[in-house]
């Protein structure tokens, strides 16, 4: 059923890559292109902030109050150095954006990994292990999702703030809120990867390092891990945007990162005293910047899902 | 007078790499009451001209050239709602996996009165009592009352008669089979058999056969058209082509079916068939790194011995140990295995045979009972302590696409198991172990760099042996190292298990179900059946003289295919 017209496999991974069916699928959507294009621009924006930005809005010496609640540039009394206007406090709102960006979304990354680390390890071992070990963490996990997941957050973040003495709050504030945030996510890991797990330790490659004699941590690392990370990938994108989300609705609560460090939820935060008063860009920028940002990655990740598993189209 | 013909027939699969041409030039015709055989092997595009008859291609396949008529009517130029209508009331169809095609959350008599009603627009109450008439005429006991029944509640062979019985709602005047028994234990898959001929003669319907299994095409069809890579390359009367094949392909596929009534010393070599690679011939032991450090201290005649060997299996936990449910897969069983012998284990699925290689090769620990290998106990043994034991016993599985890790390259597959046990000094020791083992196994070095989707079921399969060698083992365990195999494929990869038993002087146990293979490997076989070991003899004695009746039973309904081998050897 072959023909001497198909063309061969190329060797390279490289050139495996660019004739992959993902590849394939991916360069035949404008919008996952474009998704993908924003999500990039984000994440380059907030890693050379420093560089990007037109200003740097923690340089109090390039802060001048007489700058204060100034609107976009397109609008009368616009600047044409403030390209969205200033806040109350004479900042360039565009660089603040690049800057919260900066802060959300390190804290995002991160409270995903963490989620992944600890559901991908405890979906492991439940799956593997199984009986009273897996019935255990099962059920943790079904509690916990009983609660929704911005209130563990919020009761992690008090619990601490309770805990520890007033003078720490505002350097481990972003420690605590990553803590949070990658507590209340793990479970889909959890779940997703037991279940693959279940499947994968039947298959006979898994039997045969066993008939070899290797044991099971190494069996878990080396044959099991490798083979269900797909859907996790997957999850761990969609995750991305909860996380950004959930940042900044506890930014915006007063429960997130301090007023002080701007982050995508305290920008939306301060800005919304003034929304009545006329000077709507202080919120209506931020909130839009982060409405795109988490859509592009949805719309990401729910491509990468399809894409992952053909047997869903 | 033809009730089915196909001209000139081409189907393709466009893709991104180009076409790929699945079935050209077919020209066929089957004749009512005729039921004619399509055999050939994976890939071959049998199953593509079933689908393509009625309509079914998976897209992006499309018929691009030839016609199929229906009694005079061109049925391949049809829309969409027309082919529907000849689906079903002018042809039904019969697939492999009766656990799939029902649907399990309706009644059978939902669904046969839905299809009869759908097809031939009767009145419920009639629909109702063709349905039971149907369920009767495809052996179905007691059908009245059973045809109440969900297919959970039917046996895996009562479930295909009723896939029978649905494929005949419609009265078609002709039926596709596409390895209707293929999923069926043997004894079944008899009655299956029987059951469809007597069907087709009696209400005179065409049928084609398709299959891979040359033992149901000498069975059941009259004529038979044989199939290599979207090709008919002959086609006869069945009599003409498992005696007299003249095409250079039947004959190799013939050749290589294992045939049930004597021993071969090998497979003659399948030449037509395109990965057909031979290994380097001999292997000098005294250079040959498997032929290294092979004492592991001279064991007595009998290297395995299985004691009251006991496998319970709880079904349903319950903390009441009143309420729990268990399920004995394996009662009691001993055995023992000499050094250097190749003992076969047979029996229909669900028998206990894979259990046992399981427990042997400890991935499951037995209930009761002992296992010694080589003098020592090693059932109470913990991880650490057996993992000398693990060295000498290895063992190749059935499924060549599960057993090995896709994420990984075939060197670091079979260098695993040398790194795991220290048999190499260096990273470069090892390359150069694992590139012998390829040669060993007839792949060659070049398959070192690539990943196990590169390669076909018999070259995995090869990579699984290669792995299994590479601890330099004494003992090897095959659970049905081919049943998932094409048979030219199979003879093969036996041709290579014999040979390396007879170098390496390993001792075997061999499980199938499949009898005239247990005939080629075998020195001594056992018996089994739900969980009981049945009866143990020499090979040439159990398939001449059997003891037991289930064994007389079993030999009975072997396949009687001979083989076109056969006459020229006689």
């Amino acid at each position: 059923m072959t023909d001497a017209t198909l063309k061969r496999t190329p060797r390279t991974r490289i050139g495996r890559f660019f004739d992959s069916d993902i590849w394939h699928s991916f360069i035949r959507s404008p919008l996952v292109i474009l998704s993908a294009i924003v999500s990039i621009a984000f994440f380059a924006a907030a890693l050379f902030a420093p560089w990007v930005a037109p200003h740097n809005p923690f340089d109090l010496a390039s802060i001048d109050l007489l700058d204060s609640s100034l609107p976009p540039v397109w609008l009368e009394d616009g600047d044409s150095r403030f390209l969205l206007g200033t806040d109350d406090q004479g900042r360039d709102i565009l660089s603040t954006i690049i800057y919260g960006a900066r802060i959300s979304l390190f804290v995002s990354l991160a409270a995903v990994f963490f989620s992944m680390v600890l559901g991908v390890t405890l979906g492991l071992i439940s799956g593997y292990v199984g009986g009273r070990t897996d019935a255990i963490i099962m059920r943790i996990a079904d509690v916990q999702l009983a609660f929704p997941a911005i209130l563990i957050a919020m009761l992690i973040d008090g619990v601490v703030r309770g805990v520890l003495p007033r003078d720490l709050h505002g350097d481990i504030a972003i420690y605590v809120l990553i803590f949070a945030i990658g507590i209340s996510g793990w479970v889909q890991y959890a779940r997703t990867v037991r279940g693959s797990t279940l499947v994968e330790k039947n298959k006979e490659y898994v039997q045969a390092a066993r008939v070899i004699g290797i044991g099971p941590v190494i069996i878990l690392w080396r044959h099991v891990l490798p083979n269900v990370t797909g859907p996790v990938l997957v999850i761990a994108t969609i995750h991305l945007a909860i996380a950004i989300i959930t940042e900044a609705t506890l930014s915006f609560l007063g429960v997130g990162v301090p007023p002080t460090t701007p982050s995508m939820g305290t920008l939306i935060q301060v800005g919304q005293d003034y929304l009545f008063s006329g000077e709507w860009w202080i919120t209506i920028f931020p909130g839009i910047a982060l409405a795109v940002l988490v859509l592009a990655i949805n719309l990401f990740g729910d491509w990468l899902r399809d894409a992952l598993n053909p047997k869903l189209r | 007078m033809t009730l089915l013909t196909i001209k000139g027939m081409r189907v393709e699969f466009p893709s991104r790499r180009g076409h790929v041409t699945a079935v050209q030039d077919l020209t066929l015709d089957v004749a009512p009451g005729e039921i004619l055989g399509i055999v050939g092997e994976s890939g071959a595009g049998k199953s593509t001209i079933g689908n393509a008859i009625i309509g079914l291609l998976e897209p992006p396949g499309e018929m691009t050239a030839g016609e199929i008529t229906l009694q005079g009517d061109r049925i391949d130029t049809l829309t969409d709602a027309q082919k529907r209508s000849v689906r079903g009331a002018r042809i039904g169809m019969i697939f492999q996996d009766p656990l799939t095609s029902l649907d399990p959350l309706q009644t059978v008599e939902t669904q046969l009165i839905d299809t009869i009603r759908e097809n031939l627009g009767v009145s419920e109450k009639e629909g109702s009592e063709r349905a039971i008439a149907l369920l009767d005429a495809v052996g179905i006991p007691d059908p009245a009352i059973r045809i109440k029944q969900y297919p959970h509640q039917f046996s895996g062979g009562m479930r295909q008669r009723v896939v029978i019985a649905l494929a005949l709602c419609g009265e078609p005047e002709l039926i596709i089979a596409d390895e209707p028994t293929t999923a069926l234990d043997v004894s079944v898959q008899a009655q299956i058999l029987d059951l469809m001929k007597g069907l087709c003669r009696d209400r005179n319907v065409g049928m084609i056969l398709i299959t891979h299994d040359m033992g149901v095409i000498a069975e059941t069809a009259d004529r038979v058209a044989v199939m290599y890579r979207g090709r008919v390359v002959e086609t006869g009367t069945t009599e003409q082509i498992i005696n007299h094949p003249t095409h250079e392909y039947t004959q190799s596929l013939i050749s290589a079916v294992p045939p049930p009534g004597r021993r071969l010393a090998r497979f003659p070599l399948v030449t037509y068939i395109e990965d057909a690679q031979e290994r380097p011939e001999g292997l000098n032991l005294d250079t040959h790194w498997l032929g290294q450090s092979r004492e592991y201290g001279e064991a007595s005649d009998t290297l395995l011995d299985i004691d009251n060997l006991h496998m319970r299996f709880v079904t349903r936990g319950s903390i009441f140990p009143s309420k729990r449910l268990f399920l004995d897969a394996v009662k009691d069983v001993s055995l023992s295995i000499k050094s250097g012998e190749v003992f076969g284990l047979v029996g229909e699925s669900g028998s206990g045979k894979s259990t046992i290689a399981r427990m042997i090769t400890g991935i499951y620990k037995p209930t009761s009972g002992s296992i010694r290998f080589a003098g020592q106990e090693i059932t109470g043994l913990d991880r650490k302590e057996a993992a000398p034991m693990r060295r000498q016993m290895q063992m190749i599985f059935q499924d060549p696409f599960s057993s090995l890790n896709s994420r990984m390259r075939v060197k670091d597959i079979i260098a695993e198991p040398i790194h795991f046990h220290g048999l190499a000094s260096s990273n470069a020791e090892a390359q150069q172990i694992v590139n012998d083992l390829l040669d060993v196994v007839g792949l060659g070095t070049q398959a070192a760099v690539k990943f196990p989707h590169e390669f076909s079921g018999g070259q995995r399969q090869r990579i699984s042996i290669a792995r299994a060698l590479a601890t330099r083992p004494r003992f090897l365990v095959c659970d049905e190292p081919t049943s998932a195999l094409d048979v030219s494929i199979q003879a093969q990869v036996l041709n290579l298990l014999k040979d390396l038993q007879g170098e390496l002087d390993l001792t075997m146990l061999f499980i199938s179900h499949d009898l005239p293979v247990i005939r080629q490997m075998c020195d001594r076989v056992g018996v089994m059946r739900n969980g009981q070991l049945l009866e143990v003899a020499e090979t040439e004695t159990l398939f001449t003289n059997p003891q037991h009746e289930y064994t007389a039973h079993l030999l009975d309904l072997m396949p009687k295919f001979t083989g076109f081998g056969a006459q020229a050897a006689e």
